[in-house]
C-alpha cells in the first residue's frame, strides 16, 4: 500500500497549520515526522485520520484519490491511529475497549464478550504484546495502556499505523519495549509513522525522516546520515546548541535540607515516603523518575503548596516546614511549577500582569490599596526584552502565547530576583527546541551565581545534562544517588523502574 | 540515600471513615426514636396480609426491643464496623423500624399491609420510568434535569389526548410530548452545546408554565378534555395467585408491567449489546469512541430522543395509570426525586429500580398514615418522600462517580 498526501493545506483562524505539505507513506517501513510543538505535525495526522477536513490538497491512496469525512473512513481504508493522549475508557476492560465499534455480536445485537476477548488474545499473541483481555484499563501502567492501543490498530487490520509522540509517557524500559514492537509491525509488512520532537528517536528507529516547521516540510532527511544538531537546525530554523554547556561545578554550604519528609495524599497513600537530601548552593540536583512516584507531591511539600505529614524542610539552616508559600518566597525559593497552565500562569491575566504576579504586594507595585501600574508595565517590559519572550504586547493574555513563550514568562518571573534556591519541576515539557536551550542556560546560569537548583524532570535527558547530582525516586523513595557523568541512561532507567543494576548489586 | 522507614497508614480514606462513622450514628438516633416515641403506644397492630390474615405485632415490646437491637447494631459500627455487610446490615435496620412505626401507628387496630405495599410498586412507576429516562441520557454524557417537565408534559399530552381519542392514543401522544421535550435539551447541549443543566432547568419551567396556563384557560373550559377512565389493574395469571406478592407485583396496571420490563430491557441492553457498550463509552470518554468510527452525536440523539419516549411513558401513569385527569403541576417534583434514584441508584437501572421503591415506599406509607389516626400533621406525612430523598442522598449515597463526560459537550475536531 501506499499513500501520498497532496498539497495539505488547513487553516484555522489566524493560523496555517498545514502548508501545502506533501508525503509519501510506504508499508514496510518506518517514517518520521519531526517538528516542533506547533510545527502542525498532529493537525497533519489529524487530516489523514478524518478528524479535520483539509482546505486544499488530496490523499491518494494506491494512486486513486480518497476523502476521508470521519475516522471510520481512514479505518476502512487501512490507516490507525496511537494518539498521544489514549484513546481508551478507563473503566472498560482491555476487551472492550479494543472492539468498541467493531463488536462481535451474537443474537438480538448482544455482545459477545468471548469472542472479542479470543480477538484480543489472538493479536495479542500473534505480535508478541502479553495482554490480559480481561484486565481493567484504569489499573494498567501507561506501557501496556500503550499496547492496547496497538491491539486496537492492528484488529481493525491497519497498513499504516501512525503513532502520535509514542515515548512522552513512557519509562526508558518501555521505549526500548516499544521500539522492539515497531519492528515487528515492519516485519509484518506494516508501515509506521512515527510522531515526535526528539532527535535521538528519530534517528534510532526511521528509515526516513521529514522535518516539518511552521506547517511546512522543510526537508526529508536520511537517518543514516543526518546528525542531530542538522535536523534541530532544520526544526528550529537557525543553528541551536543541543548540548548543555557549563563549567564544573562548585558546591558551597548546604542551602536546602530535607529531612525524613513525607506526604500523604488526600486518599491516605503515602506519596513520599520518609525522604532525606540536600542541595547545596552552586550546585544542580536533579531528581529523575517516572511520573507519578511522589514527585509532584515532594515539589508542592517544598513550596509550601501542601501539608507535609511528618519531617522537616529547612533553608540554610532555618526550618521552613510551615511556612506558607509566600514566606517561602520571601525567603527567596523560586519555583518553576510542572503544570504552568494551572500552576504556573493565569492564562486569563495579561503577560505582564503575570510577570508581577508574585511581587504585586510589593511597595514596587502598590501603593495602599491601588496599583501602579505604570510601574509594573516599565517592569514587564524589561523583562519580556531580556527574557526573549517573544510576544506582540505584554497586554496580551498569557494564554495565547506558544508554550515555550508561557514557560519563558514564569521563568523570568521565578529568576529574576536574588534567590537561595530556585526549584524547577518539569522546566522543558512541552516547550520548544529553541526554548529548551535558552530555559537550561538560564538554570546553569543561575547555579553559577550560586543558587541551590533543584530540577524534578520525567526526562531523563534533561536531568543528566543539567545535573551535577541525580537522585532517583521511585514509589514516594528515593532509591539512588548518583553522579550523571558517570551513571549510564540504562541504569538510571533501571532504577526508575524499581530494579537496580547488576553492577549495583554487590 | 534516604533511610528506609514505611509509614503504615489505613487504607481507607478519611471519607470513607466519616460515612461509617454517620452509619453508626444513624443506628443510635434510629434506636432512641425506637425506644421513646415508637415505645409509647400499648397494644396490639395489626398488619393484614391476606383477607383471612391478620399478623399480629405488640406495637410497645416490639419497639423496645428493636431499640435495643439498634443500640447495640450502632455501637458495634462506630467500634468496628461491619465492612461491606453494613449496607446489609443497614437496610435490614431500616425494614424493621419502618415496621415498627407501622405497628406504633396502628397499634389498637388493623389495616392492610399487602395493600400498602402494592401501593408502593404502582406509585414507583413514574420515578422508575423517569430515572431509566435519567439513566439513557447520563449514560450517554447528557446531564437530564428535565425529568420533571418531562413527566409533567406528558402528563398533559396524556390527558388530553386520552380523553378525547381514548387511552392507547394517550400514552403515545404522551411518549411523543416526551420526545418533543427531550429534542429541546438534545439540539440545545448537543449541537449548541448550551450548559446542560440551564437547559434542563427551562425546559422544567417551560413545561410547568405552559402546562399550567393550559389547564387553567382551556381545560377548565372544556372539562370533556380531561376525563378519562384509567387502565384497570390486570392480574397476571398464575403469578397473581401467590399470596401477598401475587396481589404486589402482579395484580397491576400496564404501567407497572411495562416499568418491570423497560429496568430488564435497559439493563440488558446497557451491559450485554453493542448499543450498551457504545452508550458507556460516549458517556465515560466519547473521543475514545468517536476516533473508532462510532457517531457520537448521533447516539446522543438518539438516546436521548429515547429517554423522552420512556418518560412519556412514567408521564402518562398520572392520567392514565392512576387518576384519570391532568392538574396544575400533579407531578409535584417526581422528577426529581427519579433524578435522585439514578444517583442512589448509581447510573444502574437496578438499583434505581430500588432506589424509587423506597421513595414509592415513603409515598404509600404517607398515604396509609393519613387514613389512620397517628397525630401527625398530614402537612408533615407529606414532607415525608422528599424528607427521605434528602436523608438518603446526603447521607448514604456518599461521593459516588457518575459517567464522566455527563455534562460535556462534544466536539468532534
Amino acid at each position: 500500500m501506499q499513500l501520498e498526501l497532496q498539497g495539505i493545506t488547513k487553516r484555522f483562524p489566524g493560523v496555517i497549520a498545514n502548508d501545502n505539505v506533501n508525503l509519501t507513506l510506504k508499508t514496510g517501513e518506518v517514517l518520521c515526522l519531526i517538528g516542533e510543538n506547533g510545527a502542525g505535525k498532529s493537525t497533519l495526522m489529524n487530516v489523514l485520520y478524518g478528524m479535520y477536513k483539509a482546505d486544499e490538497g488530496q490523499i491518494v491512496l494506491d494512486g486513486k484519490p480518497v476523502v476521508f469525512t470521519s475516522p471510520a473512513d481512514a479505518i476502512a481504508a487501512g490507516i490507525g491511529m496511537v494518539h498521544q493522549h489514549f484513546m481508551l475508557v478507563p473503566v472498560f476492560t482491555v476487551a472492550e475497549n479494543v472492539v468498541l465499534g467493531v463488536e462481535p455480536t451474537g443474537r438480538f445485537g448482544s455482545l459477545d464478550i468471548d469472542k472479542a476477548r479470543e480477538m484480543v488474545r489472538e493479536v495479542s499473541d500473534r505480535y508478541n504484546l502479553n495482554l490480559d483481555p480481561d484486565a481493567v484499563i484504569e489499573d494498567l501502567p501507561v506501557g501496556v495502556q500503550q499496547r492496547v492501543e496497538i491491539v486496537k490498530v492492528l484488529l481493525r487490520d491497519a497498513k499504516v499505523v501512525v503513532f502520535d509522540e509514542p515515548t512522552a509517557v513512557l519509562t526508558p524500559k518501555e521505549i526500548i519495549e516499544f521500539f522492539e514492537i515497531v519492528k515487528t509491525l515492519i516485519a509484518a509488512n506494516r508501515g509506521v509513522v512515527f510522531i515526535t520532537h526528539k532527535l535521538k528517536e528519530a534517528l534510532n528507529v526511521a528509515d526516513r525522516i521529514a522535518v516539518l516547521r511552521r506547517g511546512q516540510v522543510v526537508g526529508e532527511v536520511d537517518p543514516k546520515t543526518a546528525t542531530e544538531s542538522q535536523i534541530a537546525e532544520m526544526m528550529v530554523g537557525r543553528p541551536v546548541q543541543l548540548i548543555v554547556d557549563k563549567k564544573p561545578h562548585a558546591p558551597g554550604e548546604v542551602v536546602l535540607e530535607v529531612k525524613d519528609l513525607s506526604v500523604v495524599d488526600a486518599d491516605g497513600r503515602t506519596m513520599v515516603d520518609s525522604v532525606s537530601f540536600s542541595v547545596r548552593a552552586g550546585e544542580v540536583v536533579g531528581i529523575a523518575g517516572v511520573q507519578g512516584n511522589g514527585q509532584t507531591e515532594l515539589v508542592d511539600a517544598l513550596t509550601g503548596l501542601r501539608d507535609s505529614t511528618r519531617g522537616n524542610v529547612s533553608l540554610d539552616g532555618v526550618d521552613i516546614t510551615s511556612d506558607s508559600p509566600r514566606e517561602r518566597h520571601a525567603k527567596g525559593i523560586a519555583h518553576v511549577p510542572e503544570d504552568r497552565q494551572r500552576q504556573g500562569l493565569v492564562g486569563g491575566l495579561s503577560v505582564a500582569e503575570n510577570l508581577i504576579l508574585t511581587r504585586y504586594h510589593d511597595e514596587e507595585f502598590s501603593h495602599g490599596i491601588v496599583m501602579d501600574w505604570p510601574a509594573a508595565h516599565s517592569v514587564a517590559e524589561n523583562l519580556i526584552a531580556e527574557y526573549d519572550i517573544r510576544t506582540p504586547s505584554a497586554d496580551i493574555d498569557a494564554s495565547t502565547l506558544s508554550g515555550g513563550n508561557q514557560q519563558k514568562v514564569i521563568v523570568a518571573r521565578e529568576l529574576s530576583r536574588p534567590l537561595r534556591l530556585s526549584i524547577a519541576a518539569q522546566p522543558t515539557r512541552g516547550v520548544d527546541v529553541g526554548s529548551i536551550e535558552y530555559i537550561h542556560s538560564r538554570i546553569i546560569k543561575e547555579r553559577d551565581t550560586g543558587t541551590a537548583v533543584l530540577i524534578v524532570s520525567t526526562e531523563l535527558d534533561e536531568v543528566m545534562a543539567l545535573s551535577d547530582r541525580l537522585l532517583v525516586m521511585y514509589r514516594g523513595k528515593i532509591v539512588a544517588d548518583l553522579d550523571p557523568k558517570v551513571s549510564s541512561a540504562m541504569d538510571i532507567g533501571l532504577y526508575m523502574a524499581g530494579s537496580r543494576p547488576a553492577s549495583a548489586v554487590n | 540515600m534516604s533511610t528506609i522507614d514505611p509509614v503504615i497508614l489505613p487504607l481507607i480514606s478519611a471519607e470513607q471513615r466519616k460515612q461509617a462513622r454517620s452509619v453508626g450514628l444513624t443506628f443510635v438516633v434510629l434506636g432512641i426514636v425506637a425506644a421513646f416515641v415508637l415505645g409509647n403506644r400499648p397494644g396490639d397492630a395489626g398488619f393484614k396480609l391476606v383477607d383471612s390474615y391478620i399478623f399480629v405485632i405488640p406495637a410497645q415490646p416490639f419497639a423496645r426491643i428493636l431499640a435495643l437491637v439498634l443500640i447495640a447494631l450502632g455501637a458495634a459500627q462506630l467500634l468496628k464496623g461491619f465492612g461491606k455487610w453494613t449496607n446489609v446490615v443497614l437496610s435490614i435496620s431500616a425494614a424493621t423500624f419502618v415496621i415498627s412505626f407501622l405497628a406504633w401507628a396502628a397499634s389498637g387496630g388493623s389495616f392492610s399491609f399487602t395493600g400498602m405495599l402494592q401501593d408502593t410498586v404502582t406509585r414507583s412507576v413514574p420515578i422508575i420510568l423517569g430515572a431509566i429516562a435519567g439513566i439513557l441520557c447520563e449514560r450517554s454524557g447528557i446531564i437530564n434535569i428535565a425529568i420533571e417537565g418531562q413527566l409533567l408534559g406528558s402528563a398533559f399530552a396524556g390527558a388530553v389526548a386520552g380523553s378525547l381519542l381514548g387511552p392507547w392514543i394517550g400514552i403515545v401522544a404522551a411518549m411523543a410530548m416526551g420526545v418533543g421535550l427531550s429534542s429541546i435539551l438534545a439540539v440545545f447541549s448537543i449541537r449548541y452545546r448550551v450548559d446542560q443543566v440551564i437547559v434542563g432547568f427551562a425546559i422544567n419551567f417551560f413545561a410547568l408554565g405552559l402546562t399550567s396556563f393550559l389547564a387553567a384557560r382551556v381545560l377548565t373550559d372544556h372539562p370533556d378534555y380531561n376525563i378519562l377512565s384509567p387502565l384497570r389493574p390486570i392480574a397476571l395469571p398464575l403469578l397473581s395467585n401467590i399470596p401477598v406478592i401475587g396481589v404486589v407485583l402482579f395484580t397491576q396496571t400496564l404501567f407497572v408491567y411495562f416499568a418491570y420490563l423497560a429496568v430488564a430491557v435497559a439493563t440488558w441492553s446497557l451491559y450485554h449489546t453493542k448499543w450498551g457498550l457504545r452508550t458507556r463509552a460516549i458517556g465515560e470518554y466519547p473521543k475514545a469512541a468517536g476516533t473508532l468510527g462510532v457517531d457520537v452525536i448521533k447516539l446522543r440523539y438518539r438516546n436521548v430522543l429515547l429517554a423522552g419516549a420512556v418518560a412519556g411513558v412514567g408521564g402518562a401513569w398520572w392520567p392514565i395509570g392512576m387518576v384519570g385527569r391532568f392538574d396544575q403541576n400533579i407531578t409535584n417534583g417526581r422528577g426529581f426525586i427519579a433524578l435522585a434514584a439514578v444517583i442512589f441508584g448509581r447510573w444502574n437501572p437496578v438499583g434505581a429500580l430500588s432506589a424509587a421503591l423506597v421513595f414509592g415506599l415513603a409515598e404509600a406509607i404517607q398515604l396509609k398514615m393519613s387514613n389512620l389516626d397517628t397525630g401527625i400533621p398530614s402537612e408533615f406525612l407529606l414532607m415525608a418522600p422528599y424528607l427521605v430523598t434528602l436523608v438518603v442522598v446526603a447521607g448514604f449515597v456518599g461521593r459516588s462517580r457518575g459517567p464522566k463526560a455527563a455534562g460535556q459537550p462534544y466536539d468532534a475536531q
